[in-house]
């Protein structure tokens, strides 16, 4: 046995929940600890979120130089443009480099000590970390868990070789002519729809009988319609059952069976918590089904252990796993706080990109909830249409109590709309009504104009349709 | 021969932590099943447990005085036989506490049942949500929420005021930064404005008492039971000159292994006399289920006063005892109360409550239902008065008896006919032993 340390706070996964709470705890005087195996940064940095971006940032600026795009503007290329996707995959690299470092100079900074290695625990305020250096055995006054999720793998198609989560996704050697994804969620879209501008040959396999089930048919109709478009074949109510001889074997509805030639199979049908390999089960901690059990301010029910993020339940966002992360070092540190968000924005970078902050119609009904919508079109944007960015039936979409007018979500689908998210989410927080919104100034020309009007429209009187 | 690793049990009350109050064995000791191994503290009750197995005890963690986790491990016991029940302690362990923290009833209550608690002490995990995750764009209780910017929500936090509390002047009731000084301010002004005698000295500064505790679940349930209930308040004046001779008479005869006898076991005997003519009265009503459950035994509540704060240790079967017995338990139940030894069973399971201050009875309460039951009953104090009788002043021993009854389930002409009957019953006391 090495080395052992003692700590006030010991934080175990170093992605966005577990360094946001480090850092907070390390501002706030407390000393801390993080244990990560890889680098910092987790899924989200280093093979998720923002990797993904730079890959659909790459393929848009792709898909924008080819003649077809360009001629529309005025814009004349001498032949058909080339894509060096091991560069692509340095450039993105960098990014992510770039990121890691700045998360660990932020670590520095807060006066965090990361060990590097895997954390297994003993018990519940216990754990022994297995790396490079020998094992370090940690003892901490709070345990914050931290250990995020990973792919679901489906038994009958297992990750390795052809067959790849998002991760491998991400980093492919070259570009392949034809790949196959399974799973219509947003991870599976997002991915699939940058490969297709890249001009891959992609099929989409999704089991329901519709495509992103977390959003509702009206946000969805203008994904639906771009992939249609692009040529992204799907098949719905189908069951992707093995890979071999460079073919996926899909059942259909009916039945029958068919192949799909892929040089890849991208399996994306879900996220699970990482509750397994870790010692977990000697902690004693509740479980909520697959998850840890945590209560409103994500304390577990052993005493001065925490857990965010992923592994404590759905959504499975980073900026959940943040905001409890905060809170939790703030909790530690003796301030009163609860986990009370009015909304968790979510966002899908689908082509064209889709925000859902609050309810929803559907959801709105099932709480008996009286409300009044107002759909507003990009078509009627300005600044949409100055984008090319009109085409595709977008909207953003209010949704209000009819009684006192109080926003109760906030949905769009549209291009660049991830970036209205941040707004719709400010106006439910701070509890705005249609006549809040409808008297602040947008600034012209822009997409949040659709936010002002949708409002307008909402208490009957927009004007630009 | 196998190795039985007892761990702490979830004792409940959302309680990650006990403090280890007395250990009944020492290590080498050998102890049968259910026999006593160690008395664990929280904030509530002295929680004894007992063990599952039968064996030697080979090691004990914690020393008395110190805090343990619930589910670290607290007596390793060698035990005989076919193999040990190692595999699984957890689960089998609170089983066998002698108070059943998981399964059973949440927590006992003072004053008022909160059916709802900390994650911990819920009992069965929610059904895996594998199948389809569902991206939950709002967290509960979105609706019927306090419309409030996310900074005043978290100063009310750091504040511990609750919003719902707060009038809020923005459009549809939103609570702003200036409506939640105001509610400050309106909490304060009493303190602020005590009027100055000339000559006294003024008194300044201030304590501040943390609400952690037995004071905070009191707190919490409280507010629960009011915000919850629609509470009516009826209130009727009995004669109790007859039952008060009755008592005295008992009194002075009684055998010295008697207890001397209170009003309250009369009071109890007349309840459970007339409850069963009102099934609705001796209910508990699980709000969220929407469900009222009438129950046939009587296990009446008593409201005790302790050290710590008010707890509701409970008399089990009332209608099956008779005066005797009943003062007897209500005496021993309200000792264990106030010495911190009442077990769980003891401060759970009431159907209906009695709220007695004795002399400090007063003339008129109006007292808060300990939810989910749905009545309270709180006698005031006795008093020699002037009455008129056959159009005559005469002096009669009077007592007022306040009660408070859950609205929703009790209606009002039950509520009186209910009181009328049980004020008959006390004001003719042979008839309370009359079946």
């Amino acid at each position: 046995m090495a080395e052992a340390i003692k700590t006030q706070v010991l934080v175990v996964g170093g992605g966005p929940g577990g360094y946001v709470t480090a850092i907070r705890a390390g501002q706030l005087g407390l000393e801390v600890t993080l244990v990560e195996a890889d680098r910092v940064g987790g899924t989200c940095l280093i093979r998720g979120c923002i990797p993904s971006k730079a890959l659909i940032h790459a393929a848009n600026t792709f898909e924008g130089a080819q003649q077809s795009t360009a001629a529309r503007l005025g814009i004349q290329t001498q032949g058909e443009p080339t894509l060096d996707l091991g560069q692509t995959v340095r450039w993105k690299d960098g990014i992510v480099d770039r990121l890691n470092q700045g998360v660990s100079g932020l670590l520095r900074k807060a006066k965090v000590r990361v060990v590097q290695g895997w954390a297994t625990f003993s018990d519940a305020k216990t754990c022994v970390v297995t790396g490079a250096q020998g094992d370090v055995t940690i003892q901490a006054e709070h345990v914050v868990l931290a250990n995020g999720s990973e792919p679901v793998e489906l038994p009958h198609l297992p990750f390795g070789g052809a067959v790849i989560s998002s991760t491998e996704a991400l980093s492919l050697p070259k570009l392949p002519q034809r790949l196959a994804v399974v799973g219509a969620g947003y991870i599976g879209l997002e991915l699939g729809s940058a490969f297709r501008k890249l001009g891959v040959d992609v099929t989409v396999v999704e089991a329901q009988d519709r495509i992103l089930p977390l959003y509702d048919k009206a946000l969805v109709r203008p994904v639906a319609q771009w992939l249609e478009r692009a040529g992204v074949k799907l098949h719905l109510s189908a069951k992707a059952q093995a890979y071999g001889n460079g073919a996926l074997k899909v059942e259909a509805v009916d039945g029958t069976v068919f192949e799909v030639p892929a040089d890849y199979v991208l399996v994306t049908v879900g996220r699970r918590p990482r509750t397994q390999g870790w010692g977990l089960e000697q902690m004693g901690v509740n479980m909520d089904g697959r998850f840890v059990r945590v209560d409103d301010q994500c304390r577990t029910s052993m005493s001065n252990v925490w857990a965010i993020g992923d592994l404590v339940g759905e959504p499975m966002l980073e900026h959940k796993a943040t905001a409890q992360g905060e809170m939790v070092a703030e909790l530690i540190a003796g301030h009163r706080r609860r986990f009370d968000p009015v909304a968790i924005p979510a966002v899908c970078f689908t082509e064209p990109e889709i925000v859902s902050v609050g309810l929803g119609p559907d959801e709105a009904q099932a709480q008996g909830e009286e409300v009044v919508t107002f759909n507003f079109p990009f078509a009627a944007n300005g600044r949409a249409l100055s984008m090319n960015a009109g085409e595709l039936g977008g909207f953003v979409r209010v949704l209000a109590r009819k009684a006192d007018h109080r926003l109760l979500g906030v949905q769009a689908v549209g291009a660049h709309v991830s970036e209205l998210s941040g707004e719709f989410a400010l106006a439910l927080e701070m509890g705005a009504t249609l006549e809040d919104v409808a008297g602040v100034i947008h600034a012209h020309p822009t997409l949040s104009e659709a936010f002002f009007e949708a409002s307008l429209g909402g208490l009957g009187r927009a004007i630009h349709i | 021969m196998g190795q039985y690793s007892f761990k702490l049990p979830d004792v409940g009350e959302g309680t990650a932590e006990a403090e280890v109050a007395e250990w009944r064995v020492q290590v080498g000791d050998r102890v049968e099943e259910d026999q006593p191994l160690v008395d664990v503290l929280t904030d509530k009750a002295t929680v004894e447990l007992t063990s599952p197995v039968a064996g030697v005890v080979k090691s004990v963690s914690a020393k008395a005085g110190e805090m343990a986790a619930v589910g670290s491990v607290l007596v390793v016991i060698e035990t005989e036989g076919e193999g040990g029940g190692n595999a699984e302690p957890k689960a089998e362990a609170p089983a066998k506490a002698e108070a059943p923290a998981k399964a059973a009833a949440p927590v006992p209550a003072p004053k008022a049942v909160a059916p709802s608690l900390t994650p911990s002490a819920q009992p069965a995990p929610v059904a895996a949500s594998a199948a389809a995750p569902v991206i939950n764009t709002r967290p509960p209780e979105r609706v019927g929420r306090v419309a409030a910017s996310p900074a005043v929500r978290r100063r009310a936090e750091e504040l511990g005021v609750k919003l719902q509390f707060v009038h809020g002047s923005g459009p549809g009731g939103r609570v702003s930064h200036d409506d939640l000084d105001a509610y400050l301010a309106g909490e304060s002004s009493a303190v602020v404005e005590q009027p100055r005698a000339s000559g006294y000295a003024r008194r300044t500064g201030h304590e501040d008492v943390q609400v952690i505790g037995l004071r905070r679940q009191i707190a919490e349930r409280m507010q629960a039971a009011k915000r919850h209930i629609p509470h009516f308040s009826y209130v009727e004046e009995v004669d109790l000159t007859e039952l008060e001779e009755l008592r005295a008479h008992l009194n002075a005869t009684k055998r010295d292994d008697q207890p001397k006898l209170t009003l309250l076991p009369f009071l109890i005997r007349a309840l459970v006399r007339v409850l069963p003519e009102y099934p609705q009265i001796n209910a508990t009503y699980d709000d969220e289920a929407g469900v009222v459950r009438r129950h046939n035994a009587v296990h009446m509540g008593m409201a005790t006063q302790t050290p710590r704060g008010l707890l509701v240790a409970v008399v089990r079967h009332a209608e099956a005892l008779d005066v005797w017995e009943c003062a007897n338990e209500i005496r021993r139940l309200a000792a264990a109360a106030r010495d911190g030894k009442a077990t769980r069973d003891e401060l759970s399971g009431s159907t209906l409550t009695v709220t007695s201050l004795g002399t400090l009875g007063g003339v008129v309460t109006t007292p808060v239902i300990n939810r989910p039951e749905v009545a309270i009953i709180g006698p005031n104090k006795i008093i020699k008065r002037a009455v008129v009788r056959d159009d005559q002043i005469v002096i009669r021993k009077m007592m007022n008896l306040s009660s408070s009854f859950d609205h929703r389930i009790v209606d009002g002409a039950d509520a009186a006919e209910f009181i009328q009957k049980v004020r008959a019953l006390l004001e003719r006391p042979a008839t309370l032993f009359i079946p």
